[in-house]
């Protein structure tokens, strides 16, 4: 932040020899033009070579499962041109002044480092050459690589990029902005499969993760928090839980001594216990007895937000997001209009490992560690709420198990490091799962009234939505903010109107794997289906229609991104070919009971057209029966194993949410607190996923997200080519369906 | 209460609660982190090991009802036949994410094949639906099984 500007516009590498004499390799590179705007800090990547060739390079961003561990040093090791079994990956530290963001979030790893750490290698190699050619007395261009080694064929003397190493590390270092990068023709690395670089650690039960910390004198933690949200305590048997047996203290957090600021990720009321173990401070909660002054929080319920979500879409939007044309107008021209209300629950974020952190404050420093997705930001949380500086707080980021935007909060880390510092000693707080569940940063709920007209030919002349979402305190709540204004079809329907209106209310929100798309993909694309039903077209010429001519939609016209902006023949592409792949033109073919259905998605800079094949028996059961995924993330995959991976289990994510998830409040309180209300889809649900990649000229993106949207649309639009019954509402009630 | 267990072909003692559940004593008690807490009710199958080779919920186990039993956790797994090779047929398939429910799934996945060599895939569902993998792992998972038991 305050960081010169012109460091952003420069591209430095910094080599030094370590302490084992290997090559250091440290890259500052400048941000991409949105980082550098929001934190002003530089990117760096850290490689080191060993004298026996072993490369460790730093892997700079939490893995949560999302396989960024093994990617982002595949970048480096293909550019540095060293064989991977030679590469070691750590987890780099925690210094964004050094790494720049080190957050896992947006499906934004890989845009933001395709090619910075492609130039981080490269620069390596370029120097590794030069050392090599300055030993022979020959030119650099003279000299080539291949796996670790300098070659020059002309004199057939090589060098291992060992015994380089030293001497590369001396080396001015070139300018990382015209190193000079493999053709991608040539890769060896960055397109195969390579299989997680923690798996062996993983298959055989080693601590790697959160909940795994230990250490000498570790206390452990619960923390009790109210019910409803907002809450606070009056009194608890303190005295009475301190007497049980094993329990090293207990005390109330007050949110006004722990969090003044009220910050939505900081300390909230309760009572923590702290014991010998886990289960004996868990235990302890069962005789905890606390009056809590449950606040105005106490009277939300997801009934009565139903009830005014309905009131508000009865009258005009409270907020016009979008007005092309006029749809009123339009409206009246059509020969069929269709109405249609959608809506969709909160959703909690089900990570398995619960949230949890190990801190140990001592002589006025601390020490977290934290299965964190976004822990620079947690770092200053921890800062804010012991009163410290961040200097003075060193966070080691762990494996986590899941995250799925959940752990982009840190609250977990506050509490942390709070009871740390009360009990002085070192603590684990870990959260039941009812914790987990019922304190969660919830995926906004949601309602839209769709309304559409289409004109004889089916073609549509009018479209407008009233979206219902949530706010706090005035403001527009986090991940629930405001529909994006290019939401399809906007831009691509002469006449639409987007309206919007905010539900007050106190219920914490937060992102959610492919925030805002996992519900409007839902919502949209279902309803886009009443339409070409209505219309008496094929689904999917009805939607290749509305994206008409090939060609480039700018999200915003006053400032178009080329990458950010809407190219239908990038989804065209990906439709036509999930057609083809999944047999759509033969789906009159199916059983009775079995229906297609299709949809597509824009977000996180991914195309992706996906099919699902479902049944449905006259019990109203759903049987998954098969689903077909492609997608356009670029021009390359980088590695095809986690690609796969990804888009696969986005795929049976959304499904599984849509099948059996959502959170209830009742009297402001989460009702459901386990997997038995709560149902992850299980294996004996999942039907087999066929994923595809279309590549095309453009820049490589993520994949964390932009799978996930469409497959929720295609399955009610499956049900409905089944049934005959349009599913408007999530999770799906199988009630609904019985024959 | 000091209660002496059998842990993968060992002797442990530890001086517990009657009613603390197996996975705790593993965990914290003799630093087995392996076996994993996701939700405490016997639910999602993070937890399971093997008590005398019935995949169990350790979470749902106290360890006063162990007596002579003997129990198997992930840990133990490299040493035991079906085990070693459910979890190079996991490492050859690439099956992890994030990899947390990993330890539950190898357990059950062992289970299944000592008992039923050649599992349907309806033996697969029975045995592995217990077992929640919330990055939805699943085609891996059953292609892991499906090649172990078509001895590849």
């Amino acid at each position: 932040m305050t960081r010169p500007l012109d460091l952003s516009r420069r591209a430095l590498l910094r080599a030094s020899l370590t302490i084992g004499g290997g090559l250091a390799l440290q890259a500052i590179l400048p941000g991409v033009a949105q980082a550098a705007a929001s934190e002003g800090a530089p990117i760096t990547a850290f490689v080191t070579i060993a004298p026996d060739g072993v490369v460790t390079i730093l892997s700079k961003n939490p893995e949560i499962g999302q396989g960024i561990r093994t990617m982002l040093p595949m970048l480096i090791a293909e550019e540095l041109d060293v064989s991977w079994k030679d590469v070691r990956i750590e987890q780099a530290p925690l210094n964004e002044a050094v790494y720049g963001r080190q957050h896992s979030g947006g499906s934004n790893s890989t845009p933001e480092n395709y090619m910075r750490l492609r130039r981080v290698g490269a620069a390596g190699r370029q120097m590794l050459i030069e050392a090599a050619a300055q030993e022979w007395s020959v030119a650099p261009e003279e000299c080539e690589t291949e796996a670790g080694v300098v070659h020059h064929r002309k004199s057939g003397r090589s060098l291992t990029y060992g015994a380089l190493a030293a001497k590369a590390a001396a080396r001015k270092v070139p300018d990382l902005a015209s190193v000079k990068l493999k053709d991608p023709k040539t890769f060896k690395i960055i397109g195969q499969r390579i299989p997680g670089v923690e798996n062996a650690r993983i298959v055989t039960g080693q601590p790697l993760f959160g909940i795994d910390v230990s250490m000498p004198g570790l206390l452990h933690a619960v923390f009790e928090k109210c019910p409803v949200f907002g809450g606070k305590v009056k009194s608890a048997n303190i005295d009475a839980i301190k007497a049980l047996p094993g329990i090293h203290d207990a005390f109330i957090i007050q949110a006004s001594e722990a969090n003044p600021s009220k910050d939505p990720e900081g300390l909230v009321d309760g009572v923590a216990i702290v014991a010998k173990s886990w289960w004996t401070a868990n235990k302890a909660r069962e005789k905890l007895e606390i009056v809590w002054d449950e606040g105005v929080g106490a009277t939300q319920s997801s009934e009565g937000f139903s009830a005014l979500a309905a009131k508000l879409l009865g009258e005009a939007p409270a907020t016009v997001l979008r007005n092309d044309g006029d749809a009123d107008a339009a409206m009246k021209t059509a020969t069929k209009v269709l109405e249609a209300s959608y809506s969709y629950p909160f959703l909690s974020h089900i990570v398995l490992e619960p949230q949890n952190c190990t801190a140990h404050f001592k002589d006025g420093k601390i020490a977290l560690w934290a299965p964190a997705q976004n822990p620079g930001p947690g770092r200053k949380l921890v800062a804010k709420t012991l009163g410290l500086q961040e200097s003075d707080i060193t966070v080691h980021v762990t494996r986590g198990g899941g995250g799925f935007g959940r752990r982009l909060q840190s609250d977990f880390m506050a509490e942390a490091a709070w009871i740390s510092r009360k009990v002085e000693a070192p603590v684990k707080l870990l959260w039941s799962r009812r914790d987990d569940m019922q304190h969660d940063f919830y995926r906004p709920a949601g309602f839209h009234k769709f309304k559409a007209g289409l004109d004889e030919k089916g073609g549509l002349v009018a479209f407008t939505d009233h979206f219902v979402t949530f706010g706090k305190g005035g403001k527009p709540a986090n991940s629930a903010s405001t529909m994006p204004v290019t939401e399809f079809p906007a831009m691509l329907a002469p006449n639409l109107r987007y309206g919007q209106s905010v539900i007050e209310s106190n219920v914490p929100t937060g992102p959610m794997r492919a925030p805002r798309s996992n519900a409007l993909g839902f919502a949209f694309q279902s309803f886009i289906d009443e339409l070409a039903h209505a219309a008496a077209k094929d689904p999917v010429a009805f939607r290749l229609s509305l994206l008409g001519e090939p060609r480039s939609v700018p999200s915003d016209p006053a400032k178009p991104e080329p990458q950010k902006d809407f190219n239908t023949g990038r989804m065209r592409n990906v439709l036509a070919r999930v057609a083809e792949l999944s047999g759509w033109k033969n789906r009159d073919k199916l059983p009775k009971g079995t229906g297609m259905g299709v949809a597509f998605y824009f977000s996180h800079l991914g195309y992706f057209a996906e099919v699902v094949q479902a049944t449905v028996s006259t019990s109203g059961a759903i049987k998954l029966d098969h689903v077909w995924v492609v997608g356009d993330i670029g021009a390359q995959i980088i590695n095809p194993a986690g690609a796969e991976h990804q888009a696969q289990g986005a795929a049976l994510d959304g499904l599984g949410t849509a099948l059996g998830q959502k959170v209830t409040l009742e009297k402001g309180r989460v009702v459901e607190a386990n997997f038995d209300s709560v149902l992850p889809l299980r294996i004996d649900q999942a039907p087999p996923v066929v994923v595809e990649f279309i590549t095309s000229d453009f820049p490589t993106t993520g994949l964390g997200e932009p799978a996930l949207p469409p497959v929720a649309p295609a399955l009610c639009n499956a049900i409905f080519a089944a049934t005959g019954k349009r599913i408007r509402q999530l999770p799906i009630d199988t009630n609904l369906l019985k024959a | 209460m000091p209660y002496t267990i059998d842990v993968n072909g060992a002797k442990r003692t530890v001086d517990v609660d009657p009613d603390m559940p197996l996975l705790w004593v593993l965990r914290d008690e003799l630093d087995l982190k392996g076996s994993k807490f996701g939700c405490g009710a016997g639910l999602c199958g993070a937890c399971t090991v093997h008590i005398d080779g019935q995949p169990t919920r350790s979470c749902q186990v106290a360890i006063s009802t162990i007596g002579s039993a003997s129990i198997a956790t992930i840990e133990g797994m490299a040493a035991h036949q079906i085990g070693a090779k459910v979890q190079a047929a996991w490492m050859a398939l690439d099956v992890p994410q994030c990899g947390y429910c990993q330890a539950g799934q190898i357990m059950s996945a062992t289970a299944l094949l000592s008992k039923t060599p050649r599992p349907t895939d309806q033996d697969i569902d029975a045995a592995m639906s217990g077992n929640v993998c919330r990055c939805c792992s699943y085609t891996r998972i059953r292609a892991g099984v499906k090649q172990i038991a078509e001895g590849k």
